[in-house]
């Protein structure tokens, strides 16, 4: 299995030279990373190609990794049901650039593509119908990117007297907890209370 | 023949949009679907999803792994415990947790089940939603005694929360061994008694024969999996083709359709539920002795006996329910066959106690989305057949 996933991976790292930037296997899965420009002729080849046959795309989904100066993911699961085969690939882009939209090659990236802009603001680049999918009509702002707080911004509901839904800006009674139960002594990322002038000392 | 319209009020008359839903029995759930008329034949489907949006994904990134798992009941919540089984999978293959063969048997024993209560429900509904009202009623009451095997092995009959990493909860006893495999007996004549209410039923046929009909090269453009792919004759089944757990241990065979029509995938949804019945009575007889959950300490919880005597346990305890084990840094995506086709759990972990990003691949997110394609061209009355076909729940679309 192991040897096999690297025989693929060499062979995809020869058809796809100067596109497949990095590949790594992890957890009997093949991970490859690709230049985001080139996502179009990445999955045309793929899927046509005699040795791959990845006929189907799987998924299409965002990661957020805000740190980072091309802040996002897009990872594409692909499964070839000939060669009982699957792969994962990855490309990075920012918030600004567009990516090139794989519907012409994979009719079924129409949504997935949606969800993803939906979730995270990446836009797509001749996707034929770029709308949200998942949020309510009329949401701003992209749910799953790290810096949209987990209880959002509006809240909903029936107001008796105008007898409608009404949209309000979120009220909570209580703050947003997070609890972080990482114990002090294995690497806890914050000076504990009380411990402020810790550091001082030791200089 | 003066009474006959003339052309030109037909065809103002001719192109209409409805809206179907969200609020329609036919919709299975919350399911706008914005239809284009030509008088009565479809032109376009648009469907508008997400009125169920819970946020599930972004939900989970803020618990810790333990905490996550309630959520994968609210998917698909016909199926529950199928959808629990990716996400330990996935977390599973991360922190290389090896389960216990009598963990695996139980959870394909409970998957299984799983399968026979969607499909009880599918098939049944996808009936009622043609025309025919006993079939539901016979199902449901089916339904219910596996709702109730349900509860017993996991406290719910619904949101199970029954799979843990490293194997399931509790262990089973043996009173509910012997009782499943009681019903398992019996199962086979209520799938007779519906089969002899819908199979050769002229209605039934009518409505679902050569309707919604499914190529192999459709079912690759749109991704579908499952009993969607399966009907339009390809032989792909995750548990045979890429085996998890103990199926390569198991015997069962897998339908194939051959006219990827609606009718075809009812007959197949009709012998999964006969397999799945064998499958069951297969795990309960094989069923090996031993521990339902994984020993290492550092992820499985104590046993409650244990915690009266050992200190050390206890301390155990207290750590996995509060902070939760740590998953490496890694990425995994495991799928299962869970009845409605492959989902599949994309799992990137950061080391920490929570998980970084869970995106859950729904089967029937994928199937939704080729309505436009399958319906074009279609009656209107057929648009809820193939709805009902593509066996759609909208807890797992809309997540």
């Amino acid at each position: 299995m192991a040897d096999d996933l690297k025989d693929l991976a060499v062979a995809i790292s020869e058809s796809l030279a100067g596109v497949a930037l990095d590949h790594e296997i992890a957890n009997g899965e093949l991970s490859l990373c690709v230049d985001a420009g080139k996502i179009v002729h990445v999955m045309r080849t793929l899927r046509d190609d005699p040795r791959f046959e990845f006929k189907f795309l799987i998924d299409i989904c965002g990661v957020d990794y805000p740190q980072r100066e091309k802040r996002f993911d897009v990872v594409y699961h692909l499964l070839s049901i000939s060669k009982n085969r699957r792969l994962r690939v990855k490309l990075q882009i920012d918030e600004i650039t567009a990516v090139a939209s794989v519907t012409d090659v994979y009719p079924a990236a129409n949504w997935f593509e949606r969800e993803v802009f939906d979730m995270y603001g990446v836009m797509f680049s001749d996707h034929p119908d770029l709308r949200r999918i998942l949020t309510d009509y009329g949401f701003s702002g992209h749910p799953l990117r790290k810096d949209f707080p987990l209880t959002g911004f509006v809240e909903v509901r029936y107001d008796d007297e105008v007898k409608r839904v009404v949209y309000a800006p979120v009220q909570l009674q209580q703050a947003f907890r997070e609890f972080d139960f990482m114990s002090p002594w294995e690497g806890a990322q914050y000076v504990l209370p009380g411990d402020e002038k810790a550091a001082e000392v030791k200089k | 023949m003066s009474a006959l319209p003339d052309t030109a009020a037909v065809d103002t008359a001719a192109n209409t949009t409805i809206n179907f839903g969200p609020q329609h029995p036919a919709a299975h759930g919350v399911l706008r679907l914005v239809l284009d008329l030509d008088g009565e034949v479809v032109t376009r489907v648009d469907p508008h999803i997400g009125l169920l949006h819970r946020g599930t994904e972004k939900l989970m990134e803020y618990k810790t792994y333990l905490q996550a798992t309630p959520y994968l009941d609210r998917l698909d919540y016909v199926c529950p415990m199928n959808q629990e089984h990716a996400f330990v999978l996935a977390v599973e293959r991360l922190l290389g947790v090896e389960v216990p063969k009598r963990a695996q048997y139980i959870r394909v024993l409970f998957c299984e089940m799983g399968r026979i209560l969607n499909h009880l429900l599918n098939v049944t509904t996808q009936a009622m939603d043609v025309g025919a009202l006993t079939p539901p009623l016979w199902g449901f009451e089916d339904r219910e005694k596996l709702m109730v095997f349900y509860e017993r092995a996991s406290g719910a009959r619904l949101h199970a929360n029954y799979f843990r990493t490293g194997g399931v909860h509790q262990d089973v006893t043996p009173q509910l061994l012997e009782d499943i495999h009681d019903w398992c007996r019996k199962f086979p004549n209520t799938l007779d008694d519906i089969e002899g209410l819908l199979t050769e039923n002229r209605i039934f046929k009518q409505r679902n024969v050569d309707i919604g009909k499914v190529t192999r090269a459709d079912a690759e453009m749109w991704g579908m999996t499952g009993v969607m792919l399966r009907s339009a004759g390809v032989h792909w089944d995750l548990r045979r083709n890429q085996p998890y757990e103990c199926y390569s241990e198991l015997d069962f065979k897998i339908p194939v359709g051959k006219n990827g029509d609606n009718y075809d995938r009812y007959l197949m949804r009709m012998d999964e539920m006969r397999e799945a019945t064998k499958l069951m009575i297969q795990c309960i007889e094989k069923m090996p002795s031993g521990p339902a959950l994984a020993q290492d300490k550092k992820i499985t919880p104590p046993r409650r006996s244990e915690m009266k005597t050992s200190m050390e346990a206890l301390i155990h305890h207290f750590k996995l329910y509060t902070e939760g084990y740590h998953v490496p840094h890694g990425e995994a995506y495991a799928a299962v066959e869970a009845p409605k086709g492959e989902f599949g759990v994309y799992l990137v972990a950061n080391g920490t106690n929570k998980p970084y990003r869970v995106k859950l691949r729904a089967p029937s997110y994928a199937h939704l989305q080729a309505m436009d394609y399958m319906c074009k061209g279609h009656m209107v009355a057929d648009v809820s057949a193939v709805l009902g076909s593509l066996d759609i729940v909208f807890g797992e679309v809309d997540r």
